[in-house]
């Protein structure tokens, strides 16, 4: 099977998370898209990786994973406080740092 | 010996410490212990004094040096004093009258519940003034110059609670504050001229630097000299000093402080010998300020300020003298030893006679005191004596002198100087009869006492009812031996030092002497000066010896009113310096917040406009954020595409 077709995947879930992070309010939500938008870099990677035949790629790809569950421990955290405090998950409601 | 002379000023200078740190408990003894120190530093002059006549004249001078007071590379200040002939001249008149004045001022200011705060303020000008004449430079002459103006402002306000006497205090500072930056620039260009401030290498360079800057520091002296001494056209400062206790008029603004104009142009003169220009304009403003003063004296009816005007006028005599050379200076400094004198003992006289008269000062409602004051009479007879200059008493050997210096200057300026002296003698013997008839002859014109809620009683804690008659009553014997003592210099000094040209002899290895020589000859001059003073004389007893004096002062003539307000001094000082100074603040003001605040004001709003619109961008949406950082994605992405492209 043409590699190429993984990047044109990769692309399409890239711009899905994109989207749901841009449109959606539900912190979770967001979150999900955050880490579908991760994890088509992580397959971009490793798709580059198969086509140019070194390792580079997947080595970042395990990094991306290692940065990307430390960053779910802490943001898993913090919107579980913030629902805790608020009782609505919504970003928008979390806007009180404007000038 | 050299050691003494820091003492000098050391003795008053503590007592000023002493009385007025002390706090209350001194109140009791205060008066005594600055009269005291005055007199200790008298004596340690006339200690200095007799050592000093026991050497050879051209090996008098002692000098002391203290410690070197801002030692910088290239800028050397040393508090350094000293003693010569001209020095030792001023510390005895500073010290003599001044101790005497003290003595005077026991009495005087008795019912005063601050006279303990008087007498310190009284040693601290003594030591000013001492530091002012023994200073052996320009830049410590300038820290007692600043002193005696300090202590000059602390006792024209001493009663503060009038708030004519507050005024008078700040326009004397004011005034002299004008003067004193022109002494200040003429140090700043000696500095910059002879890279010091000595009087020995200062006077001693002199014949090695160009006229044009011997010309400017002269004239910033003289501008100095005309704050200090009330010389036109700084003068307005000392009618309104009158507002102080008479003591203060008598030693600081007659006998003294401000003699000390004098003091500087003869201390100066080798700058003054070397620029003929700023030596002539001494002469006129001397001579201008002579008539002026006299005139004013003419008019006014407050016995203290007919005598400041006189002051003004004699000073105006001893500037003259000093503008003409080497055949002048002696005279100035002799003039201004008897007229320090005479001038304090009218002043105390005259203080004497407010003393008796419930703090009366105006002299048409005086009169008729000879019989119930006779020491006072006596004195101020004498000082008036002495004052019009009539032969043999102190005033005609230093008055006549000028007049035949002035004359002798030479060519049309000495016409017109030596004329203008001479009128001036005349209107002095006019003015001063005035004073003695409206004062002491005549009928009794007394007036009850005023209502002090309208007009508050000049001193404080004399008891005076509404409405009671003055008893007019000799004054106790601190204040009339004073009187004698300054009454007996009035009548011999002159004659002392005119003894086989005494004084002159002595001055001479400082300020330099020549024989003057008039062009119509000195016998004639005199002559012509006695003429002036017998027409002053009888001008005034026709006026006010033959017929009965009005209580009330008539309208006058044109030129009497414009003397009564001083020769519009105050009304063009209002127009030209306050009403200019109004219109050049107001443009300031305009041009600071059209133009500065406008640029300042336009760059505030344009950033503040803009940050607002920027702060839009901030919403709180973590959404929008998103959006900005893909657009920047997606940016960065483009223009990197777009480069390898190229």
């Amino acid at each position: 099977m043409n590699p190429v077709n993984y990047l044109y995947l990769a692309a399409l879930l890239f711009t899905i998370g994109a989207a749901g992070v841009l449109i959606r309010r539900n912190a979770i939500v967001l979150f999900m898209c955050i880490e579908l938008m991760l994890n088509a870099c992580n397959l971009a990677f490793v798709t580059f990786s198969r086509m140019h035949g070194n390792l580079d790629g997947q080595i970042i790809a395990f990094f991306t994973m290692v940065v990307a569950a430390a960053e779910v421990v802490v943001g898993l955290a913090i919107i579980v406080s913030l629902f805790r405090t608020r009782h609505s998950a919504s970003v928008d409601d979390a806007s009180l740092m404007k000038l | 010996m050299e050691n003494l002379i820091a003492l000098l000023v050391a003795a008053p200078l503590l007592g000023a410490a002493v009385l007025l740190c002390g706090g209350r408990r001194l109140d009791k003894t205060g008066h005594w212990l600055g009269t005291l120190l005055a007199a200790v530093s008298f004596g340690i002059g006339a200690v200095l004094f007799v050592d000093m006549l026991g050497r050879p004249a051209d090996d008098r001078t002692m000098d002391q040096f203290l410690y070197s007071w801002i030692p910088v590379e290239g800028f050397q200040a040393d508090v350094a004093f000293q003693l010569d002939q001209l020095s030792m001249t001023f510390v005895l008149l500073i010290t003599g009258v001044g101790t005497l004045i003290h003595v005077y001022s026991i009495g005087y200011m008795e019912h005063d519940e601050r006279r303990r705060r008087f007498f310190g303020y009284l040693n601290l000008f003594l030591a000013a003034m001492l530091l002012l004449v023994l200073a052996d430079n320009y830049l410590l002459l300038y820290v007692g110059w600043e002193g005696v103006g300090l202590a000059s402002y602390l006792l024209i306000g001493f009663w503060q609670h009038k708030p004519s006497a507050a005024t008078a205090a700040k326009k004397a500072f004011l005034v002299n504050r004008v003067g004193d930056m022109g002494l200040s620039i003429a140090i700043m260009l000696m500095f910059t001229t002879f890279g010091t401030f000595a009087f020995g290498p200062v006077l001693g360079s002199v014949g090695r630097t160009s006229e044009g800057t011997l010309t400017a520091i002269g004239l910033m002296l003289l501008l100095a000299a005309c704050g200090k001494s009330a010389q036109v056209p700084l003068q307005s400062w000392l009618g309104d000093a009158m507002e102080g206790p008479t003591p203060v008029s008598a030693l600081i603004h007659a006998a003294t402080m401000v003699t000390a104009g004098v003091y500087l142009i003869v201390r100066s003169g080798a700058i003054f010998n070397a620029s003929p220009d700023a030596q002539l304009v001494v002469a006129i403003v001397g001579a201008v300020t002579l008539l002026f003063g006299a005139i004013v004296g003419c008019a006014k009816d407050d016995i203290k300020k007919a005598l400041a005007g006189s002051t003004m006028s004699q000073i105006g005599y001893m500037v003259l003298a000093a503008g003409l050379g080497p055949i002048g200076y002696a005279f100035a400094i002799m003039h201004l030893v008897t007229h320090g004198f005479f001038k304090a003992g009218l002043f105390l006289g005259a203080g004497s006679v407010m003393h008796g008269m419930n703090d009366e000062v105006d002299m048409r409602k005086y009169g008729g005191l000879r019989k119930y004051m006779p020491v006072t009479f006596v004195t101020f007879g004498l000082g008036y004596l002495a004052i019009i200059g009539f032969p043999g008493l102190s005033g005609f050997w230093s008055k006549d002198k000028i007049i035949e210096a002035a004359f002798a200057k030479g060519g049309t300026e000495g016409w017109i100087l030596g004329g203008v002296a001479l009128l001036g003698a005349a209107i002095t013997a006019y003015y001063m009869t005035r004073v003695m008839l409206l004062t002491f002859f005549g009928e009794k014109r007394w007036q009850p006492a005023p209502d002090p809620d309208t007009a508050p009683s000049v001193e404080p804690g004399i008891e005076v009812h509404p409405g009671d008659m003055p008893h007019p009553h000799e004054s106790p014997r601190s204040m009339t031996i004073p009187m004698i003592v300054l009454a007996f210099g009035s009548v011999f000094a002159g004659g002392l030092f005119s003894l086989n040209e005494s004084f002159v002899t002595w001055l001479e290895p400082v300020t330099s002497f020549e024989h003057g020589h008039p062009p119509i000859g000195a016998a004639a001059v005199t002559g012509a000066t006695m003429v002036a003073l017998v027409l002053g004389v009888a001008l005034a007893y026709a006026q006010y010896g033959r017929r009965p004096v009005p209580v009330v002062a008539p309208r006058g003539s044109l030129l009497t009113r414009a003397a009564r307000r001083d020769l519009f001094q105050d009304d063009f000082n209002h127009v030209v310096l306050v009403r200019g100074g109004e219109h050049l603040t107001r443009s300031l003001v305009y041009v600071d917040h059209s133009l500065v605040d406008g640029a300042v004001g336009g760059t505030a709003a344009a950033v503040g406009g803009l940050s607002g619109r920027l702060r839009k961008l901030q919403n709180g949406y973590a959404r929008s954020y998103a959006v900005s950082m893909f657009g920047g994605a997606a940016v960065l992405v483009a223009a990197t595409l777009l480069m390898r492209g190229v």
